[in-house]
């Protein structure tokens, strides 16, 4: 009967000494301080959408969509952004055909193939400090090694544009993300497990077979994010491309029949985002909506193509489970 | 040793009806019972590895130290002993895995089948396919269990019935009957001790002549280790089998040879493995030659 008595003491003992959840007034200041932080930058950003978006609201109610479809106009009435979204697209095509496949193999070679010495690590921090150079470094670059060394080397410096064709300025947006695409890859490189890269090895299969098909599938999803992620910053790019060689007149045309060749070596360009700042320092009162509603645009482009990034990453990823 | 011994083992243990104690005591005594049969002295044995003077480097740290052993033809070798005595980095030798890391460097002799090994023109992939492994933790590809199979074999430029391949590999393995119906599936999505027959069944699919095994049971529960155990002594007959173990018990159970190895210190406090005591396994275990080995097995260090 006392030892009965004594185990529930026992128990009594250890049920105060855990019981009593005790407030701690630190541990509370920093839960809202943080809360706090994270709702001042919720509220920032949907309050700089919900602007954008109600400002550019009387564009698509009184044009619809053929805001999107119509050419550049110095009258606020006609204008339309169509040359942006076409200029940006060809822009972004070649910094897919450039970066992407230059980026993953320089990524493949420092994880996979480079010893690590002296000189692989130096080129590795690099290629980190390249990728938080300022974009208007690239543009002077891409002024004048794209535009005027290369394109007007090409396609003649004199006359016509001079070099100012959308090759230039895609091969600018492809140098300038070329780090991340790098960094990017090499970070999901390094995150396929060791124990893969043996299996593959220890059953004969050579260097390149195991990076070709075992390392390189696994890595893929996140290659892919990265890359995508890394090409929505190139869409969005506007500094170096001004000085790159985009167009930033209200008209300009582009002959209706020119080839696929012509069209990137020998017609002028611009891009969206190159539009949006032009847009923004017109004078008249009407530009104020329609710089808003090619934000709206650019915006909506880029979500796109980020949401098309995850789905594709989470296809490949339930392949391999 | 004869077949049908083996083949009663492989359908007597089954995960579902070894659940009690005594099942697992039957089937240690099985193990043994078909070890005893089949052990074949090993001088009778052709040499397949002939190590002599054997040190390997890491960078400027000497892992390990003037090794001297010989492995013999479908013959276990266990290599036991203390964390860090090098006992890994000498199975990695017999197939030139250490060259995966950079700063690895092997001094000594590593003869197979009298061929030095390290010699300029021996192509470390052809090495490879020679030599499997099966390491500690299993790594299946995250494809599906027929492709694990066939991928060795597939890349070697091997022409024949994959199907039939697939079939006799994982029968060997032990594993046919648990996964035949699901060969499509990740070699994911199978339990660990299947996922490591399947390791298994994967390094014997290029119809290596040895296979070295890195702790292979290390991560699995005590029933799959008796299924590999006995699948390892049924391998030796067609392969010759060095294993790399923390299970002294295990050692004692399989292995006909057992290499123990441990760690010195020098004055500068450099740690160095080397090689205390090679011999049969039964003498290792029952009369060992070595103070340091007998304080080892008995529990008294390490």
């Amino acid at each position: 009967m006392s030892a009965h008595a004594e185990a529930l003491s026992a128990t009594e003992l250890v049920r105060q000494s855990i019981e009593g959840r005790r407030l701690s007034p630190v541990d509370t200041l920093v839960a809202f301080t943080l809360l706090f932080t994270l709702l001042s930058s919720v509220v920032i950003l949907i309050t700089l959408l919900a602007d954008t978006i109600a400002a550019a609201m009387p564009v698509f109610q009184s044009r619809g969509l053929s805001f999107v479809t119509d050419s550049l106009s110095p009258s606020a009435e006609e204008a339309g952004i169509w040359q942006g979204i076409m200029g940006s697209l060809a822009l972004i095509g070649f910094v897919i055909v450039v970066a992407f496949p230059l980026g993953v193999a320089a990524a493949v070679y420092l994880e996979e193939y480079a010893s690590d010495n002296r000189v692989t690590r130096f080129i590795g921090a690099n290629i980190r400090n390249l990728a938080g150079v300022p974009s208007i470094v690239y543009g002077i670059l891409g002024l004048f090694l794209f535009v005027e060394i290369f394109m007007g080397g090409v396609f003649g410096a004199e006359g016509g544009i001079g070099g100012r064709n959308v090759i230039a300025g895609g091969l600018t947006l492809a140098v300038l993300v070329l780090p991340i695409m790098i960094i990017t890859t090499a970070e999901a490189l390094r995150a396929v497990p060791r124990g893969l890269r043996d299996a593959s090895l220890a059953v004969g299969a050579t260097r390149w077979e195991t990076i070709r098909h075992h390392i390189l599938p696994v890595a893929f999803p996140a290659i892919l994010t990265g890359s995508v992620l890394t090409i929505a910053r190139a869409f969005g790019e506007s500094a170096a491309l001004l000085l790159a060689g985009a167009q930033l007149s209200l008209y300009f045309s582009v002959a209706n029949d020119a080839s696929f060749v012509d069209l990137v070596s020998n017609q002028p360009y611009t891009a969206l985002p190159i539009i949006i700042y032009n847009f923004a320092r017109q004078p008249q009162a009407g530009f104020v909506s329609l710089t808003a509603a090619a934000i709206v645009v650019l915006l909506v482009m880029l979500l796109t193509v980020n949401a098309a990034a995850v789905l594709a990453r989470d296809r490949f990823e339930r392949r391999y489970r | 040793m004869n077949h049908e011994q083996g083949d009663g083992l492989t359908t007597d243990i089954d995960t579902t009806s070894l659940e009690s104690a005594t099942e697992t005591a039957l089937a240690e005594e099985a193990i043994r019972v078909a070890k005893a049969a089949e052990t074949v002295p090993r001088a009778d044995q052709p040499l397949i590895f002939d190590v002599g003077k054997l040190t390997v480097y890491y960078g400027t740290f000497r892992a390990v130290k003037d090794v001297d052993m010989d492995i013999r033809q479908n013959q276990i070798t266990a290599l036991i002993g203390p964390s860090g005595c090098g006992k890994s980095t000498v199975l990695r030798c017999f197939n030139r895995m250490n060259d995966l890391i950079e700063t690895a460097r092997v001094e000594g002799k590593v003869e197979y089948h009298g061929v030095d090994l390290y010699g300029e023109r021996v192509d470390p992939v052809e090495v490879r396919r020679r030599i499997g492994m099966v390491f500690q933790k299993p790594n299946p590809f995250p494809k599906s269990i027929y492709e694990n199979i066939v991928y060795g074999p597939k890349i070697a430029g091997w022409k024949g019935n994959y199907d039939d391949l697939v079939e006799e590999t994982l029968t060997k393995a032990a594993l046919w009957d648990e996964v035949k119906d699901k060969l499509k599936e990740s070699g994911m999505a199978l339990s660990g001790g299947q996922q490591q027959r399947l390791c298994i069944a994967r390094a014997i699919a290029t119809s290596p002549d040895v296979v070295l095994m890195d702790e292979p049971c290390s991560s699995l529960d005590p029933i799959a280790t008796l299924k590999i155990e006995e699948l390892m002594l049924e391998l030796k007959k067609d392969y010759t089998i060095v294993i790399v173990t923390h299970n002294m018990q295990q050692a004692a159970r399989i292995s006909d040879q057992t290499a123990f190895f441990s760690v010195r210190v020098d004055e500068q406090g450099q740690r160095t493995g080397y090689l205390v005591e090679y011999s049969q396994t039964d003498e290792i275990f029952t009369s060992p030659g070595q103070k340091l080995t007998e304080d080892y097995i008995t529990g008294r260090f390490g």
